[in-house]
């Protein structure tokens, strides 16, 4: 009798142990929809009175209680697409380096390097950004650019440094460790042989980089790709310091610009009406909502094809 | 005969022609490679090396025992945002370490069925999710009922902040952890509870730790979720319900000033945190490597 009622006791402590962790592991579900459940809820003000004009009106004007996020939404777009644009091929040919070409005795280094580059804080790049990144892209790149290319709109205007241009150069920089280190793990992940094979039937080492690695690793380049545009679409401090904070849509990448995130590190203390307020939540919630969707998506479809686990 | 001889001509010029483009076009990438990793490494070193050579000539004694002075005046230091950091932190910790271990232990030990691959996947996603919606969150969430920016609601930010980190490296550690000790743990007649706490927890404490001091460098150099919620506080102060500074806060309201005293402080500022943040990453890397050998 006795035996049996402590093995039960045993069974009770075991399930109440298994219980509690599972309690705490549905935290971070329940976290995720009461952050978007709350964040909505509090964004009600500006949902009912704007709609969905509130993604298309280009004016935000605290003072006047109009708000239109158009013009951040378009400049979180832009410096995003643009870090993309510099940092993936860069990346890229990071990790091929590091896989297929580099001796152990340099990759090893280099990849540490790399790694490095993703422990920097935002706010040490912004701060490099303000005073070394800005005076150059001021003084030298962007007077260059507007003497050879100035007759597009793209590159019209004064070089002031700080602006779109700068946002994207210094995300490119920070979302570099991203996409090459994730890249890295999958080319890592293709067996050997298939390089072998491809080298064996006389291809050089570039053919065989075209054929055995970078073909078999596409979608894992994408997920890594979208993982790095997902970081570029919330990072904040670094952006905030570079990108000159004016929430207007210009066409030319020299002028300043806004992102939502830098928005909402810019207005926090200012946020006195309700309506304000109401608008900076919706703001976050935009930006909740977009990099949820954007990680989600890179995970779900791009990432368990090919590595079989989800990347950290 | 002769035409046949000069079209075999033709094919091996053509064969060597091609040949040489491919072999051309081979080094022609490895050069591009090389460049990559040296434009992705030219940033590392500028930061670096401007941080530390402006930031040394800000370090004295003084930096790091003394208050912030009023606008005009020269001197000053960064005392209370070194305590403010690690007061929030601190709190952070309290927060994260419990949270992540208890979901880590749950993916490593009961995270075979679908219900714990949906919840690593969650993780996952708050792992991605920006470190300003977290803070805009807490502050809608604690600052505005509160009607006060506070130690407390800096310290949860960055407790939300910390919880995959800890969750995943929790788990990864604790996965390599042989099945065979599961198994005599339970065969020895022991309860899986104590076999996890006991014998599987406890054995790995070592590299948890190391996995925890990673987050924590990691959340030591968070700015933006700060920014609304533990604001800033240019006097000291340890209340936990009050306004408090914090050093990466610090940098970016010196770094966006107006005057020349202000930036050279925030360069000192920054180098003591790269140096934080360096240090603890090497030293759990050497760490870890010394673990796995």
């Amino acid at each position: 009798m006795i035996r049996s009622k402590s093995h039960k006791d045993i069974h009770f402590a075991d399930r109440f142990f298994a219980g509690t962790l599972q309690a705490i592991a549905w935290g971070v579900p329940l976290l995720l929809v009461f952050i978007a459940i709350f964040l909505t809820w509090k964004s009600l003000p500006t949902i009912r009175l704007f709609g969905f004009s509130f993604l298309t009106s280009q004016t935000w004007d605290p003072v006047q209680d109009q708000f239109g996020a158009l013009p951040v939404v378009y400049g979180t777009l832009v410096s995003s697409f643009l870090a993309v644009l510099l940092a993936a091929p860069i990346s890229i040919g990071v990790a091929l380096f590091l896989t297929e070409l580099a001796p152990s005795w340099l990759a090893r280094p280099v990849g540490f390097l790399v790694e490095m580059l993703a422990a920097i804080p935002s706010v040490v790049y912004g701060l490099w950004g303000i005073f070394v990144l800005a005076p150059l892209l001021r003084t030298t790149v962007q007077p260059a650019l507007a003497k050879s290319l100035g007759h597009f709109p793209l590159f019209e205007g004064p070089p002031l440094g700080v602006g779109m241009m700068a946002a994207g150069v210094i995300l490119a920089i920070m979302i570099i460790p991203t996409i090459a280190t994730l890249s890295r793990e999958v080319f890592l992940a293709i067996p050997a042989i298939q390089r072998e094979n491809a080298l064996a039937l006389g291809a050089t080492r570039w053919e065989m980089m075209q054929i055995a690695v970078l073909k078999t690793a596409r979608s894992g380049i994408l997920g890594a790709i979208i993982l790095g545009l997902g970081r570029a679409l919330g990072e904040t401090m670094a952006v905030t310091m570079l990108i000159g904070n004016r929430a207007e849509i210009s066409a030319s990448l020299l002028a300043p610009g806004q992102t939502m995130s830098s928005l909402l590190a810019n207005e926090y203390a200012e946020a006195s009406g309700e309506l304000h307020l109401s608008a900076l939540l919706e703001v976050g919630l935009l930006l909740f909502l977009v990099t949820f969707i954007i990680n989600a998506l890179a995970r779900l479809f791009v990432w368990r094809s090919t590595l079989g686990k989800s990347p950290r | 005969m002769k035409q046949k001889d000069y079209r075999i001509a033709l094919l091996n010029t053509w064969i060597e022609k091609s040949s040489q483009r491919r072999k051309v076009i081979n080094w022609g990438v490895y050069v591009a490679l090389s460049l990559a990793a040296i434009l992705a490494l030219i940033p590392l070193i500028s930061v670096f090396s401007f941080v530390t050579f402006r930031g040394f000539s800000a370090l004295d004694w003084d930096f790091f025992i003394s208050l912030p002075k009023p606008v005009g005046e020269i001197g000053g230091g960064i005392a209370n945002a070194l305590v403010g950091t690690a007061i929030l932190v601190g709190f952070g910790t309290l927060i994260g370490l419990p949270w992540g271990f208890g979901i880590g232990i749950y993916l490593s030990e009961y995270g075979a069925s679908k219900r714990a691959s949906a919840i690593r996947f969650t993780v996952d996603l708050l792992a991605s999710i920006p470190s300003i919606v977290i803070g805009l969150f807490v502050y809608a969430a604690v600052v505005v009922p509160m009607k006060r920016f506070s130690a407390y609601a800096g310290g949860i930010a960055l407790g939300i902040l910390m919880v995959p980190t800890v969750a995943r490296s929790t788990e990864e550690i604790l996965k390599l952890v042989p099945i065979h000790i599961r198994e005599a743990g339970l065969a020895l007649g022991l309860p899986r509870w104590k076999v996890i706490l006991r014998i599987i927890f406890r054995g790995s404490l070592g590299a948890l730790i190391t996995g925890v001091m990673l987050s924590v460098a990691r959340v030591s150099g968070e700015t933006a979720p700060l920014l609304f919620t533990a604001l800033s506080n240019r006097f000291w102060s340890h209340r936990l319900d009050q306004p408090i500074a914090s050093l990466p806060v610090q940098i970016y309201n010196y770094a966006i000033s107006p005057y020349d005293d202000w930036h050279r402080q925030a360069w000192g500022a920054a180098l003591v945190l790269i140096f934080f943040v360096l240090f603890l990453n090497l030293t759990t890397r050497w760490a870890m490597k010394k673990g796995t050998k």
